[in-house]
Order: C-alpha cells, then structure tokens, then sequence
C-alpha cells in the first residue's frame, strides 16, 4: 500500500516539476521585468495606461484614406495607419496571385521559353531580400520616371510621374445602391449555381449556370443604372501650371510612389512563392487523376474544374494563405520608405512624440497578433470545411 | 500546287517551310530595325497592325511550319518546345520580343556603357552604370565603420569559419563531431572577442562602428547558430504531454509568428530598456541577435515540429520498448530522422534569416543594404541608388542562391528512401 502510494506519487513528482519550475521560470521573469518597467517610469516620471489614445495627436500624415489632421486623436491616428496596412496588404495581395498562379503555371508549361523564362523570375525574386527590392523600386525605379509635364501618358486619361500615378477618380450617385446591387447579383449566381447542380445531380437536365451568372453579374448591376438612379462620373486629372516652372496634375485620385513601389516590391516577393505553391499543387494531382477523368468522357475544361482544381486547390490553399499573412505583415516595412502604414504612424511618430513605448509597441504588436490569429483561425475552419471526408 | 493555310502539312512541306520562314524571319527583321535602327519597316500599316507586326507575321509564320512529324529534327524539337498551338507560339514570341527589347538596354546599362575607371563622380561619363561608386565605397560596404587598420580581424575570424567548415569535408568522420562542437561553442567566442576586441591588447571596437556585408554575417551567423537548438527545444515542448509546458510553447511560438520582425526589432530597441534595471546597459547589437534568434526559433520549430509529426508512431514505441527514456528516445532516435525530413524546412528559415536581416537599420545599425543607404546619400555620390542597389542585390542573391542549391544537395544526399 504504502509503496503503490510512493509509485505514484513518483510519477506525479516526475510530471509536476517541470511543469512547475516552467510556469515559475514564466511568472519570475514577467514580474522582473514588470518590476523593473515600473521602477524606470517612476524615475521618468510617466505612468503606464492607454489613456494618451484619446489626447490629440497634432502630427500630419501624408496619405490617409480617412479625414485626419492634426486636431484628431492618437486613437484616429492609429486608425489611419492600420487602414493604409490594410490597404496595401489588399493591393498586395490580388496583385501577388495574380502574377503568382500565371508563373506558376508558367513554370509548368510545355513551351521551353515561358517555363524558363517563369523559373528565372522565381529564382532572382526569391533570393533577393524584400527590403532591397522595395528600395529599389523606390529610389532607384519609380525615382527615374519624368517630372509632370513629361508624364508618360495612358491616353489621356492616366498619367505615370515621379510624383506618382493620377488615375481618374469616380464620383458615384446613389453608390449604396450600386454595392446592394452587386451583392444581389452574387446572391443570384449562387442561387442559380445551387439550382443548376440540383438539376444536374436529381434530374440529369444541364443548365448553362456559367452563362446565366456572367449574364446576371453584368445584368443587376445594369438595371441598377438604369432605374436605380445610380450614376458614374469621372474627374480626369488634368496638368495645371503652378508657377512659371512647377506643373502639377490637379483632379483625379493620385496614387503616391510609396504605395506604388510597396505594392509592387511586396506583390513581385510574395509571387515567386505563391507561383511556388501553385507548382506543388498541380504537380501533386497524379497523372491517373487526370487520366481517370479524361476515360469516363469529361472534356479538358471539365477535368480542370471538376477534378484537377478541386484537389489542387486543397494543397495550394493553406501554404498561400500563410503567404498572405506573411505579405501583411511584411507590409511593415513601409517604414523604411515613409509610407505612413501601422509601424511608422503609430510605433514611429506617435511613439516618438509620446514617448510610451510599452503601450504603442504592445498595440502595434497586438494588432498584427490579431490579424494574424483571425487570419489562421479563419484558415482552421476553411482545412476542415475542404478536407478529405473519409468514409 | 495547292497548299492547305489551314492546317499546313507533311506533303509540301518545303513549300511551308519556305513561306512559314519568310514570314517568321520578316516578322523578326522588323522588331530589330524597330529597336535598333529606330526604322519602321511596316509602318505603312494603319495604327495598330503596325504595332503588332512582328507578333503577326510571327504568328503566321509559326502557324506554317507547325507541321507534326515532318522528319526533320530540329523542326520538330521546335515544334514541340516552343510552338505546339497558336497559344503556345504567341507566348513563345511574347518572350523571345521582350527579351530583344529589353536584354540589350540591361547589358548596355550594367556592362557596355558602364564605367569601371575612376575614383570619383565624374570619372562617370556613359550612360550606363557608374561601378566606380560600388568600387570606392567597396571597403565600406564590406565592412562598415570598422577601422581599416582592424580589418584583419574580421577576414581572420571568417577565415576561421571558413576554414573549420571546409574541414568537415575533408577530414575522416570520427573529427567532425569535433569541429562541430567547436563550431558552436568555442568559435562564437573566439571570433566575437577578436572582433570587438579589448583584449590581448586588441583595440576595443564599439559594435556601433561594425557594419556592411560582415555585420549581414555576424548578425545571420550568431542568429543561425542559437535559433536552431531553442526551436527544437520549443518542437519538443509544444509536443509534450505536459500541460503547462505545451501551452507555454504554443503561446510563445505563436506570439512571435504573429508579429512581423520589424516591430519585435522595435521592442528590442525602444521598449526592452525599460524593461531591464534601472542603469544598466545591453549592448544594440547583442539586443538585435537576441531578438532575431527569438524570433526565427519561434518559425524553426515549427519547422521541426512538421518532422516531429511526420514521423510513425512505430519509431516512438521502438525506442520506448527498448528502455530509453524521453531524452534518449529523442536524441539517439526520433530527431536524428525528424530533422532529416524537414532540411528543406530549416534551409528556407535560414534563408528567410539571412534575407531579414537588412532589418536591423530600424535600430540604426547599417548592414550592406543600410550601408548603401548611407553612401547614396552622400553629397558626392547622389543618384547612384540603383548602382548600389543592384550591388547589394547581386550579393544577396549570390548567397540565398547558393544556400537554397546546397539544400537541395543535402536533401538528396541524405534521403534514405530507394
């Protein structure tokens, strides 16, 4: 009795210690830390709290998507700098898969020139750090366009300068309706998808969903033109002279150069992965697959999309999404080249002028962490929607 | 004699070949002249048709030789590699265009018209690059703010590298375990006391003055080496069936995979002072390694933890059945195969280190790529970003390439399946 007793309480001892002297190791080192975090406020004479968020930032920022001036909060601020984070991820993100599933494919092409060409782009791309790449779009690239008055010219509607990209600015009436329109239009597809599947699985009877959905997709958004009231205008950016010397495009939407070179520096990194993903992902549907499918009659468009990419994207998928969190986060390096992204507007300038660096670094730290989290959890879910349901 | 445009074939074949040729080889004088001699041979063509010539008559001209076993070889390589549909052709003269307009202007501006005499900005007189800024502020770019005078220091300790890790090719297996050893304990050591100095009556060296393409390697260097042990440390406790241990791992791996590496590198620089007793002082340098190998060891172990997974539960019971214990069973049987299966894994994170670490000029320290930033905007050398740019680029790559090759090397070389 009494040895059965020490057995296990041997094997508890043998569990318990390390587990014990880890969580110790984990609190002592946080209340060191802690401890000393307090000590060095009190000697500056600051107190920790998030308090500052509400006071008024007084700083400007160059490029924001939301009113802001100096007169707004650090809070607002933030706002900004998160927004513009987003903004670029976004840009970033359609133009890397854009590029990225074409030199994917690419590399797997059986024209010699394209495969080569494709599998150059990877291997430059890919070993050169991103850092060096966004400052050579920007000081070196996008710095060698002409001045406004030889702005390199898409017929007359777009001009490309050193001061950046003046694209034509819509100016909708009644835009809510558009969007309403639209989501109503997807709704629609799906609806007409569901049906069409029904019919084709219970009734045998082929209905053309592919059409009618690009036919409702252009459709609805029409109608809403038509007796919506929605209405769309362009505001074409036009040269002005501004002095003797200085021309400057007034009017229209102007794209700055670091929103432009961030954009394509982090799009051309990111692709040579994706493209690296997408490789992996056809590669790893087996020839039997494609060959099983083309034996019981599917024709080519057939087996692409009902037995190559159902399973390819199964694969390219996960290691993507990763990309796109990584493209995020990289996102942070607008910092080296000013744009005014979560980093520089909020852990550089407003770090600087209030001088609280545990609370700024913690929010900034924490946004990226909960972005980041969303992201992957949202990436869970979607593994376990598509994942072989085995019987 | 009646030739079918539609579907060209065997039967007349030369009479194809000829047309087919003719075309392509009209096709392709008119983008040269285009290019080069700045005359447009069809420019009597309305707007757009002249601007798509050459990509027509190419295409056509591809169309008439896409003839399939016509017996001639080099025709059907042709045919197959380039030119097996209308899609494929296009895309194959797209290619073969760009790189006619554009190679010629590269090259032109990196070597022909470039200028490697002089010593200063104005010894730059062609269009092309001025190489002579890589060439004056090569000693810089190499090596920072260090010393000239000192420098010996430096190629000494990586001499020292070098050397060590040649050796392990050489010598006989029974001396690797050594060098290996004294790779990771004795030469981080040695070589960070030889750099900084204030020893033996070496010249202290502020690590303020390190920097350049030595900085890229000391900081990578340091980082590799003590990344790898607590990632697989951190694998090991995010697969343990203790509680707290797993869930401290998970928390901590996933708090720096959550976070990009410039804000951590900002905590290391304004928020980890606050952070230690009051007065004292850890070094910037010493700050950033601590902070880049946290944060790679964070990506490594999961790295590690994929080859952890991957391995059947045989080879756990195994060892378990012959008496081993957690960190016999580890050691001796279960890493040894795991890190086997995931070298592609650890070599990318690697690679990702090398490739982060232009990072550090967020605390001020001025590696190759922050070297470059400093030089081109120096009075006498503005406008030369694109020069050092592409330099530090051409650097960058050499590495990361070389890295990723010697990987797959190694991936081969240690792959037991048959």
């Amino acid at each position: 009795m009494n040895l059965k007793n020490l057995s296990i309480n041997l094997k508890n001892k043998k569990r318990l210690i390390p587990q014990v002297l880890t969580l110790l190791f984990i609190v002592l080192g946080i209340s060191y830390f802690a401890f000393n975090a307090q000590v060095n406020m009190g000697n500056r004479g600051i107190s920790f709290g998030y308090g500052f968020l509400s006071q008024e930032a007084s700083f400007d920022i160059g490029f924001s998507l939301i009113d802001y001036d100096g007169s707004h909060t650090y809070a607002r601020a933030f706002l900004v700098g998160l927004l513009n984070t987003l903004l670029v991820s976004f840009i970033g993100i359609l133009l890397a898969t854009l590029i990225g599933v074409t030199v994917g494919i690419g590399r797997l092409s059986s024209n010699y020139l394209v495969a080569k060409f494709s599998e150059v782009y990877v291997e430059v791309f890919r070993n050169i750090p991103l850092l060096l790449q966004l400052f050579f779009w920007y000081f070196a690239a996008l710095r060698a366009l002409p001045l406004p008055e030889q702005a390199i010219n898409f017929n007359d509607i777009s001009y490309l300068t050193v001061k950046g990209w003046y694209v034509p600015k819509f100016l909708w009436i009644n835009f809510s309706t558009f969007v309403f329109s639209i989501m109503a239009a997807i709704v629609a597809i799906i609806f007409v998808s569901k049906y069409a599947k029904k019919q084709r699985e219970e009734f045998g009877k082929y209905v053309p969903s592919f059409y009618i959905g690009i036919g409702l997709f252009f459709l609805i958004p029409a109608l809403s033109f038509l007796i919506g009231g929605v209405s769309l205008d362009f505001e074409i950016p036009v040269l002005k002279q501004m002095t003797t010397t200085i021309f400057n495009f007034q009017g229209g939407v102007s794209i700055i150069p670091e929103l432009l070179s961030l954009a394509m520096a982090l799009s051309m990194y990111t692709a040579t992965f994706i493209a690296e993903n997408v490789r992996a992902g056809i590669l790893g549907i087996g020839k039997g697959q494609k060959e099983a499918a083309a034996s019981i009659g599917l024709t080519k468009v057939q087996i692409l999309k009902l037995v190559v990419l159902p399973q390819a994207l199964r694969i390219i998928i996960p290691p993507t999404t990763n990309q796109y969190l990584n493209l995020t986060k990289n996102s942070s390096l607008a910092a080296a080249i000013a744009y005014p992204d979560l980093v520089l507007v909020f852990a550089g300038t407003a770090l600087m002028q209030t001088g609280r660096a545990i609370e700024i670094v913690s929010i900034t730290m924490g946004t990226y962490l909960l972005i980041s989290l969303l992201i992957s959890s949202f990436m869970n879910w979607y593994n376990k929607s598509v994942a072989i349901k085995e019987k | 004699m009646y030739l079918n445009l539609l579907k060209p074939n065997k039967k007349n074949l030369s009479a194809y070949l000829v047309l087919g040729i003719s075309l392509l080889s009209f096709g392709f004088i008119d983008i040269f002249s285009n290019t080069f001699l700045k005359f447009n041979i069809t420019g009597f063509f309305p707007g757009l048709v002249t601007y798509f010539s050459p990509m027509l008559l190419g295409a056509f001209g591809l169309h008439f030789i896409r003839i399939e076993y016509s017996g001639n070889k080099t025709l059907d390589a042709i045919n197959k590699n380039l030119n097996s549909s209308n899609f494929n052709a296009i895309l194959s003269l797209i290619v073969i265009f760009i790189i006619i307009k554009y190679l010629p202007l590269l090259l032109n501006w990196a070597f022909f018209d470039a200028n490697f005499l002089g010593s200063s900005k104005e010894d730059c007189t062609g269009n092309g690059a001025c190489w002579v800024f890589v060439k004056v502020w090569f000693n810089r770019f190499m090596y920072g703010m260090y010393p000239d005078a000192e420098q010996w220091r430096i190629n000494f300790s990586f001499l020292i590298l070098l050397s060590s890790i040649g050796s392990i090719f050489v010598l006989p297996n029974k001396f690797k375990k050594y060098i290996i050893l004294f790779l990771l304990f004795i030469f981080p050591i040695i070589s960070l006391n030889l750099i900084s100095g204030g020893l033996f009556g070496l010249k202290l060296i502020k690590t303020g003055a390190w920097g350049g393409l030595s900085l890229t390697f000391i900081v990578s260097a340091f980082a590799l080496i003590f990344c790898f042990p607590i990632g697989v440390f951190l694998a090991l406790g995010r697969r343990s069936n203790l509680p707290a241990i797993k869930y401290s791992s998970i928390g901590f791996i996933e708090l720096w995979r959550g976070v990009p590496l410039i804000t951590v590198l900002f905590m290391s620089a304004v928020m980890f002072p606050m952070f230690l007793p009051d007065g004292t002082y850890m070094d910037k340098l010493m700050r950033v390694i601590i902070a880049i190998t946290l944060f790679e060891a964070a990506y490594m172990a999961e790295v590690v933890r994929g080859g952890l997974q991957a391995l059947p539960r045989g080879q756990y019971d195994a060892a378990k059945s012959l008496g081993m214990g957690y960190w016999r069973m580890h050691f001796l049987i279960i890493l040894p195969q795991a890190l086997k299966l995931v070298i592609p894994g650890i070599a990318n994170t690697f690679l990702a280190l090398v490739k982060d670490t232009p990072l550090i000029f967020v605390v001020g320290l001025l590696e190759l790529a922050g070297m470059i930033g400093l030089a081109k905007t120096n009075p006498e050398w503005l406008g030369m970003a694109a020069e050092g740019y592409v330099f530090a680029a051409f650097v960058f790559w050499i590495i990361c390439f070389a890295m990723s090759r010697y990987s797959l090397n190694l991936e081969r070389k240690l792959s037991t399946e048959r």
